[in-house]
């Protein structure tokens, strides 16, 4: 017998935005399961910023539904449209940090204006969350006085410090260097697990992606073009996706090409 | 070109409502924001401070230059009794919350329109509506309420400076008896001037700083330019139009209250 599926928390279809006469989005659907880790993968420029953009209710898609937890989130249902902005959390690409608050009024920020806790109770969550993810000694310091990584860390602190249901990750780990991008992956994952909450990321690291997701898209030219887990992805014989895995094997032989032609003798001054 | 005018009005009306909704739709945001009263003192004591140099400076130096023209002219008639009377009353009805207005749009007024800009460039206001927190209530709603308390406050002590410009030059300077200045002034003033003057104050504070809200608020919106040209664009669209829309409401009030 087949084990049964986890429910859906986020179903995504036929999502259609343009920009004048540029197309980002072609009618793109997407099945969040319940507790799990999926990875939206892409080229720059793709859109899929755009794509969880138009999920987190920042933006607004011409055509296409959305719906969370069964329930449809539409312009004409601002009660749905607030319940999922309580349930859901996002982590923007910049950080999206204030600069002119401190890394713990930063993380406290959502708790102090959608909760009703008492200033100590948020002073100790927003700790906590600092404490998590390895800040608390840089609580007093302004976002401008942190590495790109600790920005980042930080972010995601202000994003789980509400325990949201759904996080949406828009490329947490642009910028970073190798270490520091596996650490962040692994924290997602860890996070991910240890909290219980559902999480979409939009990236470019496949390898990352593959080892940390329970399933994965691609979106190519406004659309998914591949949706499975990481092994069937990693297995499967689509061109679009065969070239986005096989990016490092095809720069491999792209160089070997190269390095063949003899380089030119300097010439005699 | 009648097509260009009608395109134009319509650009006018649809902007005038836009902005009315924004400054609506952040008063009533306000109702039930979580610590809202701290914002608007942390607001309030930004727009006070900011200003307090500048209102002072520019408060003395109106007083000294209204002492020393209204002496030689009121001279000329054998009137520097009435001196005190001319400096009260001019400051008190128009001068006062117009010069206090426009220092606001500078120091506070182009440094909002300038932050929240930046905000919107930055992605923080996107990323407080994604955590639920409305950002007319956290960003917008707390300025305006405390420009309707800090403004008239500063119209009155740049009156209040002003006063006492004018009675340094008339007196200290030009030789008219104290007594003289300060009795024309208690004579001159009625509760009337000074109601004026705080429903000038009032309206102006209002407007300035909306305006600059609105304008730094929908940077994004700025069709000429982007990034960091767009927070420019917005902060000198702000600054210009809310200096403008301070002598039109001068007008409008002073027409219908006198």
């Amino acid at each position: 017998m087949a084990a049964e599926s986890p429910p859906l928390l986020l179903h995504v279809e036929g999502l259609r935005k343009r920009f004048g006469d540029n197309i980002v989005l072609d009618g793109a659907s997407l099945d969040v399961p319940r507790g799990s880790l999926v990875s939206v993968l892409g080229r720059s420029g793709a859109g899929k910023s755009v794509f969880l953009k138009c999920l987190a209710d920042v933006m607004q898609p011409d055509e296409g539904r959305i719906a969370f937890d069964g329930r449809l989130l539409s312009a004409g249902d601002p009660v749905a449209r607030a319940e999922f902005r309580r349930r859901c959390s996002f982590l923007f690409q910049s950080n999206a940090l204030f600069d002119s608050l401190t890394a713990l009024e930063n993380v406290a920020l959502p708790l102090e204006q959608t909760t009703r806790l008492s200033d100590q109770e948020i002073h100790d969550r927003s700790l906590e969350a600092l404490r998590q993810l390895e800040l608390e000694a840089h609580r007093d310091r302004y976002p401008s006085q942190l590495s790109g990584g600790m920005q980042k860390r930080l972010a995601l602190a202000r994003a789980i410090v509400t325990k949201p249901e759904l996080v949406l990750f828009d490329e947490p780990t642009a910028g970073l260097d190798p270490l520091r991008r596996n650490a962040v992956f692994a924290m997602i994952a860890k996070y991910q697990r240890q909290f219980g909450f559902t999480a979409v990321v939009v990236t470019h690291d496949v390898p990352e992606a593959l080892v940390a997701s329970d399933r994965v898209a691609l979106l190519d030219n406004g659309r998914m073009c591949f949706e499975g887990t990481p092994a069937e992805f990693s297995t499967s014989a689509l061109g679009v996706v065969c070239d986005f895995r096989d990016s490092t094997t095809a720069l491999g032989s792209s160089l070997a090409d190269i390095r063949r032609v003899p380089a030119p003798q300097p010439a005699d001054s | 070109m009648l097509r260009t005018i009608g395109r134009h009005t319509l650009n006018f009306v649809q902007a005038m409502g836009d902005f009315a909704l924004f400054t609506g739709i952040s008063f009533r945001s306000a109702i039930g924001s979580r610590k809202i009263i701290r914002r608007i003192a942390r607001a309030g004591y930004e727009q006070g401070t900011r200003c307090l140099p500048v209102i002072l400076i520019v408060g003395m130096f109106t007083g000294l230059v209204l002492g020393l023209q209204g002496y030689y002219v009121l001279n000329r008639f054998g009137s520097e009794s009435l001196l005190g009377a001319l400096v009260s009353l001019s400051l008190v009805r128009e001068l006062g919350p117009v010069l206090a207005a426009l220092m606001l749009v500078g120091q506070a007024g182009s440094a909002l329109a300038a932050e929240l800009g930046i905000q919107r460039n930055s992605e923080q206001i996107a990323a407080l509506e994604t955590m639920g927190v409305s950002s007319h209530a956290y960003l917008v709603a707390p300025r305006l309420i405390a420009a309707l308390v800090v403004f008239p406050m500063q119209a009155a002590l740049f009156i209040t400076v002003g006063l006492w410009g004018g009675s340094l030059s008339g007196s200290l300077l030009l030789g008219l008896e104290p007594g003289i200045y300060w009795s024309a002034v208690e004579r001159a003033v009625e509760s009337q001037d000074v109601r004026e003057c705080f429903t000038k104050a009032v309206v102006f504070g209002l407007l300035t700083i909306a305006l600059c809200s609105y304008h730094g608020f929908n940077a994004h919106r700025c069709r000429s330019a982007t990034g960091a040209r767009a927070v420019s664009a917005s902060t000198t669209r702000a600054v210009v139009q809310s200096s403008i829309t301070v002598l039109a409401a001068d007008y409008v009030i002073t027409s219908f209250l006198v």
